[in-house]
C-alpha cells in the first residue's frame, strides 16, 4: 500500500432506489495534489464526493483515510477525519459577514472574541493567498467572493482534503485563475483537492492526476501530463467523441431584432438593465456572454414580453416585411408573431415545464388556444412530442409520463425542443446544454445550427465560454445590466470576453441609486 | 409639567406589557418562527399567574406576599411555556402553517384567559371581584427609597420589578443575540437552516429553544398587566389589542430589542394620549384611541418600502424546516 494516499475508496457503491449512482469505484487521494474527477452529468461523481463528506453512506465499499477503514456519517464526521466540501449551492447567510459565516456553529468560548477570530482566519487567508474582506456582508459578495468564503471555511474547520464540486462553473476566466493559483498554493502547503468538473480543459491545467467516471462505474484514472482533450473526453463518453462545433458563415443576412435604450430596475432597486441597445440578424447566431445575474435573463425576458422594461423599445422585423413594436405586447402575442423563448432554469423545471404533466400536455401549452371547438386538440401536441421523442433521442416510457420523471437532460430537450418545434423566427435560448451530457450538447448545438440556417435569428445565452466562441457569429457582454461590448466570435479571444465579463463600460452602474 | 411627569409614568407603563411581548416575539422571529400566538400567550401567562396567586391567598390565612410573587410568577411562566411548546411542537415537528396555528393559539388563549379569569371572578363574588391584592402588592413594589427622589424618582424608579426585568432582558437578548456564539447560531437558523444545518447546528432544537424561551417572555407581559398594571384583579377582555401591538413593535423594531424598547414606549404614550390632552369631547377622544392604530398601518407600510438588506426580517421566517434526507 501506498503511504502517502490520505484517502482510499474501494469498491463503493450506491443505490437511490433502481437508479446505480456508483458501482464499484476505487479512487486513490494523495498528499501533495490536485485529483480532477471527471465525468459527465449523471455520472456519479458528486454522489461519490458525497458519500466522502458524509452526506450519504454507501451501500458497500469501504472508505479508507490516512489507513484506517472509517464510517462517515455526517459532514461532521467527515471534517472530524479533515475532509471538507464545498458544494456548487453556497451555504452562507447572506446578512452575515465572511467571518460570521465561517464560525458559524463551531464550539468556542460562548461569547465571540471577534478580533481573535479575524487573526486566525487571517492566518489562513494570508497564507494561502486568498483576497477576502472578512467583514463583508455575503449580500455584497460576488459568486467568486462567496465561494472564496466556502473555502476558507473549510480550512478554518481544518479540512486537509477539500472537495470542490464544479467550482468553475460560476466563474470568469481570470477569477478562474486566480483560484487555480490558490489551489495550488495549497496544494504546495500539503493539502490535497479534489474537483469535480466536466470541462476537460481545466483538467488539463490545474490536475495532478484525473479520475474518470462514466455512468457511475470507474473508467481509467490517468496522468494528466500523459492525456490530451481528446483522450480524456473518449475515456468519459466510451466511445470517439468529434468535439468541433461546425459554424456555417450566416447566410442571407437581414435586420430582425432592434433593441433600443432598455432600462429595468428591479423593485429592490437594482439596474438590471442599463441602456441595452443592440440588434440581431435573421441567419445568425448572437451570443449574450456575462457572469449569471449580470441582466442576460431579464434581457430574454424583456424581448419575450415577459419582464416589463421601464423605457426603451424593442423593433421586430417580420418575415412579411411588417415592422411590430414588441415592448408592451403581451408574451402570447409575441410569441404568435413569432419570437419563441426558451429557457432553462437551474432547476430546469422552474420555468416553462410543468413537472406533473406529460409531454403532450406541456407542449399543448403552446398551443391549447388554437381551434375553433372549446375542446382541446391533444392529437397534434401528441404527434409533435412524438417526433421530438425521435429527433432528439429523447429517453422516456411515452409521451404521457410526467416529464418530471425524466433525467434533467431530456428534460431539457423537450423544453428547447418544443420551442424550436413552434417555427419561430427569433430563437431566443438562455442555458440550453445546461447539465447535459457531451453527446446531448452538440445534439442541441446542431439543432440551434439547423436554425440559423433556416434563416432564424437565434440569441442564446450559453455559461460555457469555449462553447459560445465556437458556436456564435457574434457576441455581446453584458455586465451589471450593461453591455460592455460586442466582438467578432471569430476574432476575439476567451480572455478578452472574460475582460468585458467584469468590467463596468464606461460609467460605473449606480446599483440601489435608482430609486 | 407634573401632568407630563404622570403621562410619561403611565406610558411607561403601558408600554411594559408590549415590551414584553415584543421581546419574546423577537427572539421566536430570530429562529424563523412567525408566532402569531403570542397575543394569546400573553393572555394565558397573565391569567395563570393570577389563578396560581388567587388560590395561594385564598388558602392560607395570612399570605406572604414573597410566596404568592414567586407562585404566580412560576405558573405564569410555565403556562406560557406550555403554549409555545404547543405551538413549537405544532409547527417545528409536526411542520403545521405557522400562521394558522399561531391565530388558533391567540383566539384560544383569549378564551382560556377569559375563562379562567372569569371563573375566578365568580369564585371571588363577582365580575371585578377577584382580587389578590398581597401578591399584587409584591409585585408593585417600588424602590424604596430612590422612589422618593422626586422627578427622577417618579420617572425611573417608581415601577415594580416585571419593569426592571423587562428593560435587563432587553439588553441581555441584545448582547446574546449579537455577541455570543448561541445567538450567532440561532439567527443563522432563522436566515438560513439549511446552512445552520450544514454547519452542524442541531435547527429543531434551536426552534423550540427560541419559542419557548420567547413565548414564557412574552407570557410575563401578561403577568405584568394583571399584576403590576391592574392591582391584581380580572377584566374580560381588559388586556385588548397589546398582543398586536407587541407583534407590531417587532416591525418597528427591526428585530432589534432595543428599538423595541423605544416602539413600546411611543404605542404606550399613544394609547393614553387622549386621556391627557385637554378639551377633547367623547367623539374626539375616539378617534385619538385610533392613533396606535394607524402608527400601526404608516409603520407596516413604511417598513414593507424599505430596501436596505439589513432591515429585513429572518429569511426563512414562517417557513417551516424540511431537511432533504434521501
Amino acid at each position: 500500500m501506498d503511504s502517502n494516499n490520505v484517502i482510499e475508496l474501494r469498491g463503493i457503491t450506491k443505490r437511490f432506489g433502481a437508479v446505480t449512482a456508483n458501482e464499484d469505484v476505487d479512487l486513490t487521494v494523495k498528499e501533495h495534489e490536485i485529483l480532477s474527477i471527471l465525468g459527465e452529468n449523471g455520472s456519479g461523481k458528486t454522489t461519490l464526493m458525497n458519500i466522502l463528506s458524509g452526506i450519504y453512506r454507501p451501500d458497500e465499499g469501504e472508505i479508507i483515510v490516512k489507513g484506517t477503514p472509517v464510517t462517515i456519517h455526517s459532514p461532521k464526521d467527515a471534517l472530524a477525519l479533515n475532509i471538507g466540501m464545498v458544494h456548487q449551492h453556497y451555504t452562507l447567510v447572506n446578512v452575515f459577514t465572511a467571518a460570521e459565516n465561517i464560525v458559524l456553529g463551531l464550539e468556542g468560548k460562548q461569547v465571540l472574541d471577534m478580533p481573535q477570530i479575524l487573526k486566525t482566519i487571517r492566518n489562513i487567508t494570508d497564507s494561502y493567498g486568498f483576497e477576502l474582506d472578512l467583514n463583508q456582508k455575503i449580500y455584497d459578495m460576488s459568486v467568486s467572493q462567496k465561494q472564496t468564503v466556502e473555502i476558507v471555511k473549510a480550512l478554518y474547520r481544518g479540512a486537509d482534503v477539500l472537495i470542490l464540486d464544479e467550482p468553475t462553473a460560476v466563474l470568469t476566466p481570470q477569477e478562474t485563475q486566480k483560484l487555480f493559483t490558490v489551489l495550488r498554493n495549497m496544494k504546495e502547503a500539503g493539502k490535497s483537492i479534489i474537483i469535480i468538473t466536466h470541462k476537460l480543459n481545466e483538467v488539463l491545467t490545474i490536475s495532478d492526476r484525473v479520475a474518470v467516471l462514466r455512468k457511475g462505474k470507474n473508467a481509467g484514472t490517468l496522468a494528466t501530463k500523459e492525456s490530451t482533450v481528446q483522450l480524456l473526453a473518449e475515456n468519459m463518453v466510451g466511445e470517439k467523441v468529434s468535439l468541433d462545433i461546425k459554424r456555417d458563415e450566416p447566410t442571407n443576412q437581414k435586420l430582425k431584432l432592434k433593441v433600443d435604450d432598455l432600462n429595468y430596475i428591479t423593485p429592490d432597486g437594482h439596474k438590471m438593465l442599463d441602456h441595452v441597445s443592440f440588434e440581431a440578424n435573421s441567419g445568425e447566431m448572437l451570443g449574450v456572454a456575462g457572469i449569471s445575474g449580470s441582466g442576460m435573463k431579464e434581457l430574454l425576458e424583456a424581448i419575450a414580453g415577459i419582464q416589463t422594461v421601464e423605457s426603451g423599445v424593442v423593433h421586430y422585423y417580420k418575415d412579411d416585411d411588417n415592422e411590430y413594436t414588441l415592448t408592451g405586447m403581451d408574451p402570447s402575442q409575441i410569441r404568435k408573431l413569432g419570437v419563441a423563448l426558451s429557457f432553462v432554469p437551474e432547476d430546469r423545471l422552474g420555468m416553462g415545464l410543468v413537472g406533473s404533466m406529460g409531454m403532450t400536455d406541456n407542449v399543448m401549452l403552446r398551443s391549447y388556444q388554437k381551434g375553433k371547438t372549446p375542446f382541446v386538440d391533444r392529437d397534434s401536441p401528441k404527434e409533435r412530442s412524438e417526433k421530438l421523442i425521435e429527433l432528439l433521442e429523447i429517453s422516456t416510457p411515452g409521451t404521457e409520463t410526467p416529464v418530471r420523471r425524466l433525467s434533467g437532460g431530456n428534460v431539457q430537450k423537450v423544453l428547447v425542443g418544443r420551442e424550436i418545434s413552434s417555427r419561430p423566427e427569433v430563437l431566443l435560448v438562455a442555458y440550453p446544454v445546461r447539465g447535459l451530457d457531451i453527446h446531448s450538447s452538440y445534439n442541441i448545438y446542431n439543432l440551434l445550427n439547423e436554425q440559423k440556417k433556416r434563416g432564424v435569428a437565434v440569441i442564446c445565452v450559453i455559461e460555457d465560454l469555449d462553447v459560445l466562441l465556437e458556436l456564435c457569429d457574434r457576441i455581446i457582454v453584458m455586465n451589471n445590466g450593461r453591455i460592455t461590448g460586442e466582438r467578432d466570435a471569430k476574432e476575439t479571444t476567451k480572455d478578452e470576453i472574460g475582460m468585458l465579463m467584469t468590467s463596468s463600460g464606461e460609467m460605473q452602474s449606480s446599483t440601489g441609486k435608482g430609486l | 409639567m407634573s401632568m407630563f411627569l404622570v403621562f410619561i409614568q403611565k406610558a411607561i407603563s403601558q408600554g411594559i406589557s408590549i415590551l414584553l411581548g415584543a421581546n419574546g416575539e423577537i427572539i421566536t422571529e430570530k429562529s424563523g418562527n412567525l408566532n402569531l400566538g403570542i397575543p394569546g400567550i400573553m393572555y394565558i401567562g397573565g391569567v395563570s399567574g393570577l389563578v396560581g396567586a388567587f388560590f395561594y391567598e385564598n388558602a392560607v390565612s395570612s399570605p406572604v406576599p414573597l410566596v404568592g410573587f414567586i407562585i404566580a410568577l412560576i405558573c405564569s411562566l410555565l403556562c406560557a411555556s406550555l403554549a409555545a411548546l404547543l405551538f413549537s411542537f405544532l409547527t417545528i415537528t409536526l411542520r403545521a402553517n405557522q400562521n394558522v396555528v399561531g391565530l388558533a393559539l391567540t383566539t384560544f388563549g383569549i378564551g382560556f384567559g377569559n375563562f379562567f379569569g372569569g371563573s375566578i371572578s365568580k369564585m371571588a363574588g363577582g365580575v371585578g371581584q377577584v382580587s389578590v391584592s398581597v401578591t399584587a402588592s409584591a409585585f408593585q413594589k417600588s424602590i424604596p427609597g430612590l422612589s422618593n427622589i422626586p422627578v427622577v424618582g417618579t420617572l425611573f424608579f417608581s415601577y415594580g420589578f416585571l419593569t426592571y426585568l423587562s428593560i435587563v432582558l432587553v439588553f441581555v437578548t441584545a448582547f446574546i443575540l449579537n455577541k455570543t456564539r448561541l445567538g450567532l447560531n440561532l439567527r443563522a437558523v432563522g436566515e438560513n437552516p439549511a446552512t445552520a444545518d450544514a454547519a452542524g447546528i442541531n435547527v429543531g432544537q434551536y426552534k423550540y429553544f427560541a419559542t419557548i424561551i420567547g413565548g414564557a417572555i412574552a407570557g410575563l407581559g401578561g403577568l405584568y398587566f394583571v399584576m403590576e398594571y391592574l392591582g391584581g384583579t380580572w377584566i374580560n377582555n381588559g388586556f385588548g389589542e397589546r398582543g398586536w401591538l407587541a407583534i407590531a413593535v417587532v416591525i418597528f423594531a427591526l428585530w432589534d430589542t432595543r428599538k423595541a424598547c423605544l416602539g413600546a414606549l411611543l404605542f404606550g404614550a399613544l394609547s393614553i394620549l387622549y386621556m391627557y390632552l385637554p378639551g377633547l369631547g367623547r367623539s374626539t377622544q375616539e378617534l385619538f384611541k385610533m392613533l396606535q392604530y394607524i402608527v400601526t398601518i404608516v409603520i407596516l407600510v413604511v417598513t414593507s418600502m424599505r430596501k436596505n438588506r439589513e432591515d429585513q426580517p429572518p429569511e426563512s421566517l414562517g417557513l417551516a424546516y424540511f431537511r432533504e434526507d434521501r
